[in-house]
C-alpha cells in the first residue's frame, strides 16, 4: 500500500525559512536532500505578481497564503482541567503554509536576542536573587552565548538585506541604533528607510523623553543588494501590501527572494509539495531515524527514507510531528515530567491606536511589515532595573501601521459607533489620521503551559490536532501594564486628539479570537542535558541523534523581539557543526 | 519601479459607478434578499454625506461571497463536536458556514420581526429596523437557531468587508469607499513618498483592473 521511494542523504519536513537555510547547507556538503512541504509550490511570480497580491480581501482577510485551518487545526483550552475547544477560524495567530512558509507573510521584524536573553534563568537570579523566579516559573538559560550565535545572526541578516542601524557596533555604542542590542560585528547590510508620519512623531517624542528611538531591524531592502548568494534584492516602496502578503517587489526576504533562487537548479535537491507529513520513521531500537511518512496530494501514503531527518515545520507542527510519532517524552504537567510540549509560550502585546487632528498627515496606507517603522528597547528583556517591580521581562514599543487597509486596519476611537450614520462619518474623519503604536513582549515559560495532542478532534486524515493549554500569569500582566504605561507616556508627548489604550489585565483571559502575534513558541526546546530539553545545542535530538529540529519550538521561554533572527541564528549554527562534524562522523554532538 | 508600476495602469478607463447594472442574487431567495439589502441599507445607510452600502454595491458583494468557497466554510474547522459552553474567548464554535448563518438568521429574524411588528424586517421603518438590528447585536432578540449576535456580526463583517474591498468582488462600485476615506486602493507604491513623511497623499485610488477613481 505505502509508496516507498528511494532513499536519500536528508529528509526535510517543511520548507520555510528553516528548511531552506538547512537545504542550502546540506545540498552545499553534496548531499542528495528531499524537502517535503505540504502545502503548494509558491513564487513571487506568478504567486505575488502585482496587482492582483494587493488584494486586502483574498490576503488580508481571507488569508489566501495560510493553512487553511478546514484540514487541520489545533484546540485551546486555558487550564489543565478544561476541555479544549478547535481553534476554528483564525485570529490570535496566522500559521503558514507552502513554500516559504510563514516566511512568506511574515513583517520582516528581523531582531536578535538580547545577550541576557540566552541566559535568562541565571541572569535573572544574578541579579535579583533565586526569589524573583516564582516556582512555577521554568524559565531556563540557552545551551548557546550571544557571541556564538553572533556570526550567523550577522550571516543571516546579510542572507535578508536588512535595514537599519548598528547601535553597538563591536562594543562600541553609536548614535541612532539600539544601545541596548548585543555586539554587532558589522553593520546592517543596508541603511534603514525614513521614517513614516506615526514613526517621525514618535522620534520626536521619545527624543523628547530621552529615549534612543531606532530603526526596527527590517527584512525590507531600502536599496538594490546582491546578497552574499549572489541574490539580487530590490528596495521597498512602502506598498502597505507586506505583512499577510507575498512581496511583488523582491524586497521583503522571503525563501523565494533571499535563498530559493540558488536552490531551483541543484541536482541534488528535490522539492516535494503537497506532502503531508504524519510521521518520523524510526528503526526497531528507537533511537534512529529512517525516514519521514507521508500523504501526497492524491491521497497515496508515502514512505521517503533518509539517513538524517531534519525536522523545520512551524513551531507548532514540529511539536505534533514529534508527539504524533512516539519520539520523546510527551510532557505531564501534573508531575513535571517528560519533555515534548513543555514550557509553551506567546507573547504579550499592548496597543495603543492614536487619534490626531485633521491637519495631521498620517498617510496610513504608505507602510511596511517593518519599514519605516521605529521602537524603542529600554523597557525590553532587562534592560532596565526590575527592582520592585515584580515582574522580569519587557516588551519593545513601537510606532507605525503597516498599511491602513481598511477592512481589517481602520481605526476609530471608541465613541464611534459600529455601524450607521456615524460609523460612516467617523471613517472619513478618523481613517487618515490615526495611527497605532505597540508593545510586544516577553512570556515567560510555566509548569502549567504546554503543548499536547489533543483527545477528541482530529485532522482531515484522522490524526489528533495538537492541544495548547495557555492563558496569561501575574508576570505578564503586571509586564503588559508597566510596559503600556511607558507607551502611554510616549504617546501624550505625541499630542493625539485623543487616544485608546488596549492593555490585558488580571481576569482577561488569552483571548484566541483577537490577532495579538504568531510567535508562539517552545514545546521542543533546547538546552543543555537530556533531562532539560528535547534538542542540544545543535538543535539535535537527544533521543535519536540523527534528528535535527529547528523552529521557535526550541525556545526555553519567549522573548521580546521577532523570532525569526534567533531560529535562523540557531540554524546556521547547528548548519555549521553538522558539515563540520556531524557528516564526518555522525553520532550525538554533546554527550548526553 | 514606481514608473513601471505606474504605465502598467495606463491606458485602462475609468469605471463608472453611476450605471451599476441591476443584480441578479444566486445564492438568496426573493426574501433574503430583501433582508439583506435593507439591512446593508441601515448598517452603511445612504442618508448624508458619503456612499450608503446599497450604491456601493454591498449586497451584491455578499451574494457573490456566498457562492464563493467563503460561502461553504472551506476556511474553517467545521469538524465536531461541537460545544455550547465553551469560554466566548475561544472563539466561533458553531457548526454553521457562512451560507448557513445567514439563511438561518434571515429566517429567525424575520419570524422574529414578524412576531413583535407584524412585518418582515424589510417591511419595517427605517428607524424600527435600526431598532432591530441593535436587538440583535446586543442579543436582546434572541433566535432559536443561529445566535443573534453571531448573525449580526457576521452579516456587518461582510457589509464592511464588500464596502472596502477591491471593485473585483462586486462591492465598493466605482472605488466609493476608497475615495470617501482616502485610501489609494491598489496603488501599492509610495516611492516618491518615502521622504515626504507628513504630506497629504493627493492621489485617487485605482483598482486591481487598472480602473482609476
Amino acid at each position: 500500500m505505502t509508496e516507498r521511494r528511494k532513499r536519500v542523504d536528508a529528509v526535510i519536513i517543511g520548507y520555510g525559512w528553516a528548511g531552506a537555510i538547512m537545504a542550502k547547507a546540506l545540498t552545499d556538503a553534496g548531499l542528495s536532500v528531499v524537502a517535503l512541504e505540504r502545502g503548494p509550490a509558491r513564487d513571487t511570480s506568478p504567486d505575488f505578481e502585482y496587482p492582483r497580491i494587493a488584494d486586502e480581501l483574498k490576503y488580508g482577510v481571507r488569508g489566501d497564503l495560510w493553512q487553511s485551518l478546514a484540514k487541520e487545526t489545533v484546540t485551546i483550552r486555558h487550564g489543565v482541567n478544561d476541555v479544549a475547544a478547535p481553534y476554528r477560524k483564525y485570529g490570535s495567530f496566522i500559521l503558514g503554509n507552502g513554500v516559504g512558509g510563514a516566511g512568506v507573510h511574515w513583517n520582516g521584524q528581523l531582531w536578535r536576542a538580547s545577550p541576557e536573553d540566552l541566559r535568562l534563568r541565571s541572569h535573572i537570579k544574578e541579579r535579583y536573587g533565586k526569589s524573583a523566579i516564582p516556582h512555577d516559573m521554568t524559565i531556563q538559560d540557552y545551551p548557546v552565548t550571544f557571541e556564538e550565535l553572533e556570526p550567523h545572526f550577522d550571516h543571516f541578516e546579510k542572507v535578508c538585506a536588512v535595514s537599519g542601524i548598528a547601535g553597538n557596533l563591536r562594543g562600541a555604542i553609536r548614535p541612532g541604533g539600539n544601545p541596548f542590542e548585543g555586539p554587532r560585528s558589522d553593520e546592517f547590510p543596508t541603511p534603514p528607510l525614513p521614517p513614516i508620519e506615526v514613526a517621525r512623531l514618535f522620534e520626536r517624542a521619545t527624543a523628547e523623553l530621552g529615549y534612543k528611538a531606532f530603526p526596527i531591524p527590517s527584512a525590507n531592502s531600502s536599496i538594490p543588494y546582491t546578497n552574499p548568494y549572489g541574490v539580487r534584492l530590490g528596495p521597498c516602496n512602502l506598498c502597505g501590501f507586506c505583512e499577510r502578503f507575498g512581496c511583488f517587489l523582491y524586497s521583503k526576504a522571503s525563501p523565494q527572494t533571499a535563498i530559493l533562487p540558488i536552490l531551483v537548479d541543484r541536482p541534488n535537491l528535490e522539492v516535494r509539495t503537497g506532502a503531508y507529513v504524519t510521521k518520523i520513521l524510526r528503526d526497531n531500537s528507537g533511537k534512529v531515524a529512517t525516514g519521514a511518512l507521508y500523504i501526497d496530494d492524491s491521497g497515496a501514503e508515502v514512505e521517503q527514507p533518509a539517513d538524517v531527518v531534519i525536522l523545520s515545520a512551524f513551531q507548532m507542527h514540529n511539536v505534533r510531528l514529534l508527539l504524533l510519532s512516539g519520539i520523546g517524552t510527551p510532557y505531564d504537567p501534573a508531575t513535571g515530567e517528560g519533555l515534548v510540549g513543555k514550557n509553551y509560550a506567546y507573547q504579550m502585546c499592548a496597543e495603543t491606536a492614536a487619534y490626531f487632528s485633521e491637519d495631521v498627515e498620517i498617510n496610513p496606507f504608505i507602510g511596511a511589515g517593518s519599514a519605516g517603522l521605529r521602537v524603542i528597547d529600554e523597557f525590553n528583556s532587562d534592560h532596565f532595573d526590575h527592582s520592585g517591580l515584580g515582574f522580569i521581562g519587557g516588551s519593545q514599543i513601537y510606532a507605525g501601521g503597516t498599511g491602513g487597509r481598511p477592512i481589517d486596519q481602520m481605526m476609530l476611537p471608541p465613541d464611534v459607533p459600529h455601524w450607521g450614520a456615524g460609523w460612516k462619518a467617523g471613517i472619513r474623519k478618523h481613517y487618515r489620521h490615526s495611527a497605532p503604536l505597540g508593545t510586544l513582549g516577553t512570556v515567560m515559560s510555566y509548569r502549567d503551559r504546554y503543548l499536547s495532542l489533543d483527545p477528541t478532534y482530529k485532522d482531515a486524515h484522522g490524526l489528533p490536532l495538537l492541544r495548547i493549554t495557555f492563558d496569561w500569569h501575574d508576570n505578564e500582566y503586571k509586564m503588559a501594564a508597566y510596559s503600556a504605561s511607558k507607551m502611554e507616556e510616549i504617546v501624550r508627548v505625541m499630542k493625539p486628539e485623543k487616544h485608546a489604550t488596549l492593555v490585558l489585565r488580571p481576569g482577561m483571559a488569552y483571548d484566541a479570537r483577537i490577532y495579538q502575534t504568531t510567535h508562539t513558541t517552545g514545546g521542543a526546546i533546547i538546552g543543555t542535558n537530556p533531562a532539560n530539553s528535547v534538542i542540544n545545542r545543535y538543535s539535535q535530538s537527544w533521543d535519536v541523534s540523527n534528528l535535527f529540529i529547528y523552529g521557535a519550538s526550541a525556545f526555553p521561554q519567549n522573548i521580546g523581539y521577532n523570532p525569526t533572527g534567533l531560529l535562523a541564528g540557531l540554524a546556521y549554527f547547528s548548519a555549521a557543526k553538522i558539515r563540520d562534524s556531524y557528516l564526518k562522523s555522525p553520532g550525538p554532538l554533546v554527550p548526553a | 519601479m514606481a514608473t513601471a508600476v505606474i504605465s502598467g495602469l495606463a491606458g485602462c478607463s475609468p469605471r463608472s459607478g453611476d450605471a451599476a447594472p441591476a443584480y441578479s442574487p444566486t445564492f438568496f431567495s426573493a426574501d433574503e434578499w430583501a433582508f439583506v439589502r435593507a439591512a446593508v441599507g441601515r448598517l452603511i445607510p445612504s442618508e448624508g454625506p458619503g456612499p450608503g452600502g446599497i450604491e456601493a454595491g454591498v449586497p451584491e458583494f455578499i451574494d457573490r461571497q456566498m457562492e464563493m468557497p467563503y460561502g461553504h466554510g472551506a476556511y474553517f474547522y467545521l469538524i465536531g463536536p461541537f460545544q455550547t459552553d465553551v469560554p466566548p474567548s475561544l472563539g466561533y464554535q458553531l457548526r454553521y458556514n457562512p451560507r448557513e448563518i445567514y439563511r438561518l438568521g434571515i429566517a429567525a429574524a424575520n419570524g422574529e420581526a414578524r412576531k413583535a411588528q407584524g412585518k418582515t424586517f424589510a417591511e419595517l421603518p427605517a428607524d424600527a429596523q435600526d431598532g432591530f438590528l441593535q436587538g440583535m447585536e446586543k442579543n436582546a432578540i434572541q433566535f432559536a437557531t443561529v445566535p443573534a449576535p453571531v448573525f449580526f456580526s457576521q452579516l456587518l463583517a461582510n457589509t464592511k468587508e464588500g464596502y472596502f474591498a477591491d471593485p473585483l468582488y462586486g462591492g465598493n462600485r466605482g472605488m466609493a469607499a476608497w475615495k470617501w476615506i482616502g485610501f489609494p486602493g491598489a496603488r501599492a507604491d509610495f516611492t516618491d513618498w518615502i521622504d515626504q513623511a507628513g504630506r497629504a497623499y493627493p492621489y485617487g485610488p485605482v483598482a486591481i483592473s487598472g480602473a482609476r477613481g
